[in-house]
C-alpha cells in the first residue's frame, strides 16, 4: 500500500464532504447508492413475499401499489442511472485517460449534491405517504386523479436529473479534453466509449424528461394542463415525452454495464477485445437508435399502426449493434487463456443474462407479440434480465474488479466467486418463472392472481430470497476486506491498462508523472503472471 | 503538488482550462435545447389540433410587448458581443460598461415580462387561476395560455440566472485586472446570454406571430 493515497489525504468530514477529488466523490457515490439499493431491494421483498400467494394477505392494493412504485422510482433513478456512471467511472475515468481529475471537479462534487437533495426530497415523498403511480407517472391518473404524493416524488426526480446531466456533460469533456498524450480515440479502453455514448443520452434526453415533469407539477398544481384530456390535452404526449427520455434511458442503464464487460472479458482471456473498432461504434449505435424506438411502449396506447410499425423496426435494429457486441465478446474469449476469478464469473454470468434479456426484446420488438405481452410479466421478466440480469451483473463484476485499486485490498475470492454463483443462481430461479406467467398473461402491477399461477410465483419468490442473500453476501465479505484484507499490489490482474500503472489505493492526483501512451489497449500477456488471490 | 500552479492539476496549460470550460458550456447549452424542445414539441402538437384556437389566443397577446423585448434582448446580446471584444487591459472599463448595459436591458426584459403577466391577469388569461374566453376556442385558448406561462417563466428564470452571472463577471472586471480565466468565464457567460436570446426569438415567433401573419 503506497503511503500518501487519497484516502489518507484527509480525515475530516470537510475532506470528505467539500472534496473535489473524483475517487472521493466515486466513494460518496458507492455509499448513497448501496443507501439506495437496499431501499430499492427491500420493497422487491416485500413485493415477492406478496405474490407467494394468490391471496391478498400481507399489503393492501393501495400499499402494494405504493411498494412497486417505490421500488421502481428509487431502483431507476436512485440505483440504476448512476450505478457504473457515477460510482466506477468517477473513479475510474480519469485513471484510465491519464488525467488527475475529470475536467470539472465542483461540478462533480455538485452533482452528488443535488443526487443526495433529489434522493432525500423523493424519499421524503415516500415516508410521507408514497406515490401510486407507478415509476412511469403515466397521466391523467398521475395529474389529476392520484392522491399520492406526486408532485413531492416527482421534483425529486427532477432534481436528481441535473445530477445526470452534469456528469454526463462532464464525462464528455473530460473524454474529449483530458486524454493523456498519444491516447487517441481508438487507443480508448472500450469501457470509455460505453460511458461516453450515454453520457451523450443523459445530455441529450435527461432534459426533456424534466420538462416533462415540470409540465406535471403544472398540472397538478394549477388543474389544467397539456396532459389534460378534459380541455382537450393529450394524455399520450405525456408517454411520447416520457419514453423519448426512459427508453433512452435503458441504454443509459445498460451501456456502461457493457463497458466493464469488455474490461473483465478482455483481462480474464489475456486478449484484446475481438473487432475494438465494431464494439466500439457499437455503443454509439446503440446511443444513436436508442432515440428512435421510444414508440414501442406505446403499441397498445392507441399510436398509428404505421408509427408502431416503423417503432417496432427500429426495435429490430437496435438489435445489430447489440449483438455485435455478445459475438465479439465471445470470440474474445475463443482461444483465450481463461481465468474463472470473481470478476470473470459475473462477466460471463453478464452475457448469458444479457443474451436472454435481449432475445425477448425482441420477441416484445415485434408487433404481434408484444400486443399478446404487453403489461404482463413477460415484460417484467425481460426489463429486469437487461437491467439486473445485465446491469447489476456488470456493476459487481466491476466493483470487484478494480476493488484492489480503489480500496488497495483483495477480497476473499472464495466467498466473491460463491456470491456470483448464487446471483446467476437466484437470478434465474426468479426471473425465468416470470417469463412463464407472462406468456400464460399474469399482469404485472396485481398482488391477487388465480390459484393457477401460484407455482411459478413460488419459484420466483424462493429465487428472490436466494438473490436478496446473494446480494447481501458481497457487502458482507467486501467490508471484511476493508479491514482485514491482504494489501493489494498496484496490479493484481497483470494487466496493462493506465489505471493499474499507479499504486493502490492511487495517490491523491493518480499519477506522478504524466503517463504517455505509445499503444492500443489490451496489450495483454498471454500467460497470467499474477498469481491468482487466494481463497 | 510542491508549487502550484495557476491552473488545477487535471490541465496542462491555462488555455487548455480555459477551452475545456468553453466546450463544457456548449454540452450544457445542447442540454438547454432540449429543455426547450420538449415544450415546443408540445406547442406544435396543440397548435397542429386547435389551428383557430391558437391564432385568435396569439391575437389576445401583447405583441407590442413582445417586440420591445425582442429588440431589447437582442441589443443586450449585442452589448455583450461588444464586452467580450472589449475584454482587454486598456478597454477595461467599456467592458464593464457594456455588460452594465446588458444587464439593464435584461432587467427592463424582465420587468416589461412582469407587466405583461399583470395584463392578462386582469384580462382573465391566467388558466388554472382565473381564466374566461371566447366559449369556441375555450379550451384551445387554454393550452395556448399554459404554454405561454410556462414557457415564458422558465426562459425568465434563465433571464435573472443570465443577469446574475453577468453581473458577478462585471463585478470581476471592475475590480481586478482581466485574466485569461475571467476571460473563460465572460465568454461562456456570453454563450449562455445569447443561447437565452436565441430562445426568445423562437418564443416570440410561437406566441405573439400566429394569427396575426394575415
Amino acid at each position: 500500500m503506497n503511503e500518501d493515497n487519497y484516502l489518507n489525504a484527509g480525515y475530516t468530514l470537510r475532506s470528505w464532504f467539500f472534496t473535489t477529488d473524483h475517487k472521493r466523490i466515486a466513494i460518496l457515490y458507492f455509499a448513497s447508492l448501496i443507501f439506495f439499493f437496499f431501499i430499492g431491494g427491500a420493497a422487491a421483498t416485500l413485493i415477492r413475499i406478496e405474490l407467494a400467494t394468490p391471496q391478498a394477505d400481507l399489503v393492501s392494493s393501495d400499499m402494494y401499489n405504493r411498494l412497486f412504485t417505490m421500488h421502481g422510482v428509487i431502483i431507476v433513478w436512485f440505483f440504476l442511472i448512476p450505478s457504473i456512471p457515477n460510482t466506477l467511472g468517477n473513479f475510474i475515468v480519469p485513471l484510465m485517460i491519464g488525467a488527475r481529475d475529470l475536467a470539472f471537479p465542483r461540478l462533480n462534487l455538485l452533482s452528488w449534491y443535488l443526487f443526495m437533495l433529489g434522493g432525500c426530497v423523493t424519499l421524503f415523498a415516500i415516508a410521507a405517504g408514497g406515490i401510486d403511480t407507478g415509476w412511469t407517472f403515466y397521466t391523467p391518473f398521475s395529474t389529476l386523479y392520484s392522491n399520492s404524493y406526486v408532485a413531492v416524488a416527482v421534483t425529486g426526480v427532477f432534481i436528481a436529473g441535473f445530477s445526470s446531466i452534469l456528469t454526463g456533460l462532464n464525462f464528455i469533456v473530460t473524454i474529449h479534453r483530458l486524454r493523456a498524450p498519444g491516447l487517441t480515440w481508438y487507443r480508448l479502453p472500450l469501457f470509455l466509449w460505453s460511458l461516453y455514448a450515454p453520457s451523450v443520452i443523459l445530455v441529450l434526453a435527461t432534459p426533456v424528461l424534466a420538462i416533462t415533469l415540470v409540465l406535471i407539477v403544472v398540472e397538478r398544481l394549477l388543474g389544467v394542463g397539456f396532459f389534460d384530456p378534459r380541455i382537450g390535452g393529450d394524455p399520450l404526449l405525456f408517454q411520447h415525452l416520457f419514453w423519448f427520455y426512459s427508453h433512452p434511458a435503458v441504454y443509459i442503464m445498460i451501456l456502461p454495464g457493457m463497458g466493464v464487460i469488455n474490461e473483465l472479458i478482455s483481462c480474464f482471456s489475456r486478449k484484446a477485445v475481438f473487432g475494438y473498432k465494431f464494439v466500439a461504434w457499437a455503443s454509439v449505435a446503440i446511443a444513436a437508435l436508442g432515440f428512435l424506438v421510444w414508440g414501442h411502449h406505446m403499441f397498445v396506447s392507441g399510436q398509428s399502426l404505421l408509427a408502431s410499425l416503423v417503432f417496432s423496426f427500429m426495435s429490430f435494429v437496435v438489435a445489430v449493434p447489440s449483438a455485435i457486441k455478445v459475438f465479439n465478446w465471445t470470440a474474445t474469449l475463443h482461444k483465450g487463456s481463461i481465468r474463472f476469478d470473481a470478476p470473470m464469473l459475473y462477466a460471463l454470468a453478464f452475457i448469458g443474462l444479457f443474451t436472454i434479456g435481449g432475445l425477448t426484446g425482441l420477441f416484445l420488438a415485434c408487433l404481434a407479440y408484444d400486443v399478446h405481452a404487453t403489461d404482463t410479466y413477460f415484460v417484467v421478466a425481460h426489463f429486469h434480465y437487461i437491467m439486473v440480469g445485465g446491469m447489476v451483473t456488470a456493476y459487481f463484476g466491476g466493483l470487484h474488479y478494480w476493488w484492489p485499486k480503489i480500496t488497495g485490498r483483495l477480497y476473499s475470492e472464495y466467498w466473491a466467486r460463491t456470491a456470483a454463483v448464487l446471483i446467476f443462481f437466484g437470478f434465474n430461479l426468479t426471473f425465468f418463472p416470470q417469463f412463464i406467467l407472462g406468456a400464460e398473461g399474469m399482469p404485472r402491477r396485481y398482488h391477487v392472481y388465480p390459484p393457477e399461477f401460484q407455482m411459478w410465483n413460488v419459484l420466483s419468490s424462493g429465487g428472490a430470497v436466494i438473490l436478496a442473500a446473494a446480494y447481501l453476501l458481497p457487502l458482507v465479505y467486501l467490508a471484511y476486506s476493508l479491514f482485514f484484507g491482504k494489501r493489494a499490489p498496484a496490479n493484481p490482474w497483470d494487466a496493462p491498462g493506465l489505471e493499474w500503472q499507479t499504486p493502490s489505493p492511487p495517490p491523491e492526483f493518480n499519477f506522478e508523472t504524466q503517463p504517455v501512451v505509445t499503444r492500443p489497449p489490451y496489450q495483454y500477456t498471454p500467460d497470467f503472471r499474477a498469481e491468482p488471490q487466494n481463497a | 503538488m510542491p508549487n502550484r500552479p495557476a491552473f488545477a492539476p487535471q490541465y496542462v496549460s491555462t488555455r487548455h482550462r480555459d477551452e475545456t470550460a468553453e466546450l463544457g458550456m456548449w454540452v450544457f447549452i445542447a442540454t438547454e435545447v432540449l429543455l426547450f424542445g420538449g415544450l415546443i414539441l408540445a406547442y406544435c402538437v396543440f397548435r397542429h389540433t386547435y389551428p383557430e384556437a391558437f391564432a385568435a389566443a396569439s391575437r389576445r397577446t401583447e405583441i407590442a410587448i413582445g417586440t420591445a423585448n425582442t429588440a431589447i434582448l437582442l441589443t443586450s446580446s449585442f452589448l455583450v458581443a461588444c464586452a467580450v471584444d472589449a475584454f482587454t487591459e486598456e478597454t477595461r472599463k467599456i467592458c464593464v460598461a457594456l455588460l452594465a448595459g446588458a444587464i439593464a436591458l435584461g432587467l427592463l426584459f424582465v420587468l416589461l415580462k412582469g407587466v405583461e403577466y399583470a395584463g392578462e391577469y386582469r384580462e382573465h388569461l391566467v388558466p388554472g387561476i382565473d381564466f374566461s374566453f371566447d366559449d369556441k376556442f375555450a379550451n384551445g385558448a387554454k393550452l395556448f395560455f399554459l404554454f405561454y406561462f410556462v414557457a415564458t417563466a422558465i426562459h425568465a428564470l434563465h433571464m435573472l440566472i443570465g443577469i446574475s452571472l453577468l453581473a458577478v463577471i462585471a463585478r470581476l472586471t471592475w475590480r481586478r485586472a482581466p485574466t485569461t480565466r475571467h476571460r473563460a468565464a465572460l465568454h461562456s457567460v456570453a454563450l449562455y446570454w445569447h443561447f437565452v436570446d436565441a430562445v426568445w426569438i423562437f418564443l416570440f415567433a410561437l406566441i405573439y406571430l400566429p394569427g396575426r401573419a394575415s
